[in-house]
């Protein structure tokens, strides 16, 4: 997909009549790495108005749980969006077997609030695993407003990585780190960024998107440094505008709902503990839903 | 009064036994049968001054209803209904006839008033036996387009009412099924979700556009929607749910009842695995609230399987805001009442669920704003409630997402869309509001009237284009 202005104007909008928003149809689907793909659905609602930091609610079936998504890409002109997802479970399995031409019965978008951006200076980008999809338009996004970025991405190992050279197009320096050290130097994310902090490299803000802990780790390590570190929060949702109350997570004490307060939030005043064991709650049917 | 001969009780509604209907989603009452509907109808004694239409807020012509249901004209009965009530087989089931027109039966002061309700429920469901109704000559297109936002009660009323002016109406449901309460919310043993299908299909079939998926307020401002539409109704209800903001209301296992009945009615988390949204199927379930949703949410639980399904109120059972066939329906089903107690705090185990609920007693002082006897707490009351799940039914306000973004439309207190309640004008030109998004939180039948307002003042104002 080519890359497209960030901001949608407002012949844009227009030229998809809200009220003629046709089916949302599968564009493609392609594997990224084992368990994480790309899947790419024609919509133009959704495409023409989607601002990096913003989500979609996808239902894959009409059976479907209502799960969030990040978005990783768009074509304003072509009405097309990307999403990188993991096949954890039962919805994100179904989403894995979809093909091109298949209609899905719910895409929704976009949802959230778009992420705060600005000239901060040097901003470290960072993501992992579903991640490292979603850092993409971020790092575009900032590098056009005039920051120096740095992409960090993390992995067990090199062939769970992907968009390695999409991100180097719109980032001034890339950073890699893998458990197995099959690739980059660091023993993870959160180190890489630790080591990258210790070494005097002024970086004034830092935005990480991945899973829960990553997220967790990648706060906790620049609290010592007192670098503003913003977080894509990923509760479970139904609706994501605001109406069940499920997605809430405690944000400096205070409760907030993350569809329609977030999902960005200040990683070092997010309650961790609280979010990975709300994460946490369906587990078990989530089991059963996947062996029936 | 006429001499008519005087029946002192209503025709008896047969239903589902309790011990059976607790183990199904199936609706409780079966409807009258023809021959039950011709007697009850024939109750009515035609009294001189019919306060019944009063008590009703859409004004049905209730006694001309009930006789021509009496003299078996079913459909004649329908179609006066149907004048001023696009959703009567919804009303018939939900509406609270027991406070509106069956409170002002004149049969009422000494007997059982007439079973308006459930006659009206009986015609709607007739004539949807009879196949689908004839679709009304529409008069010639005004060309002129108005957007509604919210496919809930008031939204299908003001979008029928506008398309059979010869209006182009839109409307736009943010999720992926139509009838917003209706269908996310009231529980199918309450309200057959065939049936709201069933009256959203009739508005689409008059030429009504539906678009699902689409939130206004997010991927769409009001303010955009007025660049092609000329005019909007914002029927957006109640859908912000409230917390109590006691300590560890975020355990897991804790669930706003907006988001338990969602799970459980929209998502059919009831009938997962075969659907894939699950739900917690707690043993013990105490609902927090007084009202119809914490009723709901209370009798929704025995179904998903709880042993024990507790209502927690704070005042005593004279003041629960439920409807009293509701709150008897639930006393059947076993359901037990924790009456003059509110909830301090939740405590959960080392995984964060949810485990006990520690309550304090309170007692009835004077009476608040309500005209209900304030819950006063009694010191040192406290004492704990063993549960895994806990529903919190304690209120719902106006969802903000269309207020934030529009920043001419005024709101008062919860962010309660303030609107002149003659012509359901809200402050910025164009916009109208009505249903929860404008009450707060009120009935189905509030809803639907302030649309037939709605509609009429909509009509009126494309036609002049005064404000």
């Amino acid at each position: 997909m080519t890359d497209e202005m960030m901001e949608p104007s407002k012949q844009e909008r227009h030229s998809n009549d809200p009220a003629e928003p046709g089916p949302v149809t599968v564009v493609g689907r392609e594997p990224l790495a084992p368990n994480l793909q790309l899947l790419t659905i024609r919509a133009p609602v959704v495409a023409s108005r989607i601002q990096p930091g913003q989500f979609v609610i996808v239902r894959a079936d009409e059976y479907g749980e209502r799960i969030p998504l990040t978005v990783a890409d768009w074509n304003r002109g072509k009405g097309a969006v990307s999403c990188v997802f993991m096949q954890v479970g039962t919805s994100t399995y179904k989403l894995g077997k979809l093909k091109a031409g298949d209609v899905l019965p719910t895409f929704v978008g976009p949802l959230g609030k778009p992420l705060e951006l600005d000239r901060w200076g040097t901003v470290v980008v960072a993501g992992g695993c579903y991640g490292i999809g979603s850092i993409y338009p971020v790092a575009r996004a900032l590098k056009e407003k005039g920051n120096r970025v740095i992409s960090l991405i993390e992995g067990r190992s090199k062939f769970l990585l992907y968009w390695l050279d999409r991100l180097e197009a719109v980032s001034d320096r890339v950073l890699v780190s893998t458990r197995d050290r099959s690739m980059g130097n660091s023993v993870d994310g959160p180190n890489a960024l630790k080591d990258l902090l210790g070494s005097g490299e002024r970086i004034d803000r830092v935005i990480a998107i991945g899973c829960t802990f990553m997220m967790y780790l990648m706060a906790e390590a620049t609290r010592p440094f007192a670098v503003k570190t913003i977080v894509s929060l990923n509760p479970i949702m139904i609706d994501g505008t605001g109406m069940c109350g499920a997605c809430r997570v405690s944000v400096a004490g205070e409760t907030k709902f993350a569809c329609v307060d977030g999902p960005d939030f200040d990683g070092h005043q997010v309650d961790w503990g609280l979010l990975l064991a709300r994460r946490k709650a369906y587990l078990g049917p989530e089991t059963d839903s996947g062996e029936r | 009064m006429s001499k008519k001969q005087i029946i002192p009780k209503k025709t008896p509604m047969p239903e589902q036994p309790a011990a059976e209907r607790i183990k199904n989603y199936d609706e409780v009452p079966y409807g009258y049968t023809p021959e039950q509907a011709m007697a009850e109808a024939k109750r009515c004694i035609e009294c001189g001054r019919p306060l019944c239409v009063d008590g009703c807020p859409v004004n049905i012509n209730i006694p001309a209803f009930l006789k021509l249901a009496a003299a078996g004209d079913f459909r004649g009965a329908i179609n006066l209904i149907k004048e001023t009530n696009a959703l009567p087989a919804v009303s018939g089931r939900v509406c609270p006839q027991e406070e509106q027109c069956e409170a002002k039966c004149a049969l009422s002061k000494r007997y059982e008033s007439v079973a308006i309700g459930r006659l009206e429920r009986f015609v709607a469901d007739w004539e949807a036996s009879q196949g689908s109704p004839p679709l009304p000559e529409l008069p010639p297109p005004t060309g002129k387009k108005i957007a509604v936002v919210g496919s809930g009660p008031a939204g299908i009323t003001v979008a029928a009412d506008l398309v059979k002016m010869g209006h182009h109406v839109t409307i736009f449901e943010a999720l992926h099924e139509a009838g917003g309460v209706l269908v996310y919310g009231i529980p199918e043993f309450r309200l057959p979700k065939a049936i709201v299908r069933r009256e959203v299909e009739y508005v689409c079939r008059l030429g009504v556009k539906l678009v699902k998926d689409f939130v206004v307020g997010a991927a769409e401002t009001v303010d955009e929607l007025l660049e092609g539409y000329d005019a909007v109704f914002l029927g957006t209800g109640a859908g912000l749910p409230w917390f109590l903001n006691v300590p560890g209301e975020n355990l897991n296992g804790v669930y706003s009842a907006n988001e338990y009945l969602t799970r459980a009615n929209l998502m059919k988390a009831y009938r997962f695995p075969e659907y894939d949204t699950p739900i917690v199927r707690g043993k013990r379930v105490a609902t927090i609230g007084g009202g119809n949703v914490a009723v709901d949410s209370a009798r929704t639980a025995l179904r998903l399987g709880a042993e024990e399904s507790i209502i927690v109120y704070r005042r005593s059972r004279e003041e629960m805001p439920a409807r009293k066939e509701e709150i008897h329906h639930a006393e059947q089903e076993g359901i037990r009442f924790e009456l003059l107690t509110s909830p301090v705090a939740f405590h959960g185990d080392s995984n964060g669920w949810v485990r006990e609920i520690e309550c304090i007693r309170n007692e009835l002082g004077e009476p608040d704003a309500s005209g209900r006897r304030r819950p006063v707490p009694i010191k040192d009351s406290n004492f704990r409630i063993p549960v895994d799940v806990v529903v919190l039914a304690i209120g719902q306000s106006p969802n903000p997402l269309i207020a934030k973004t529009t920043p001419a439309l005024k709101t008062g207190k919860d962010g309660v869309v303030i609107v002149d309640n003659e012509t359901m004008k809200t402050s910025k030109k164009g916009v109208f509001a009505g249903g929860d998004v404008a009450t707060g939180g009120a009935t189905v039948i509030l809803a639907m009237g302030q649309g037939k307002k709605a509609a009429k003042a909509i009509d009126e104002y494309l036609k002049t284009g005064q404000w």
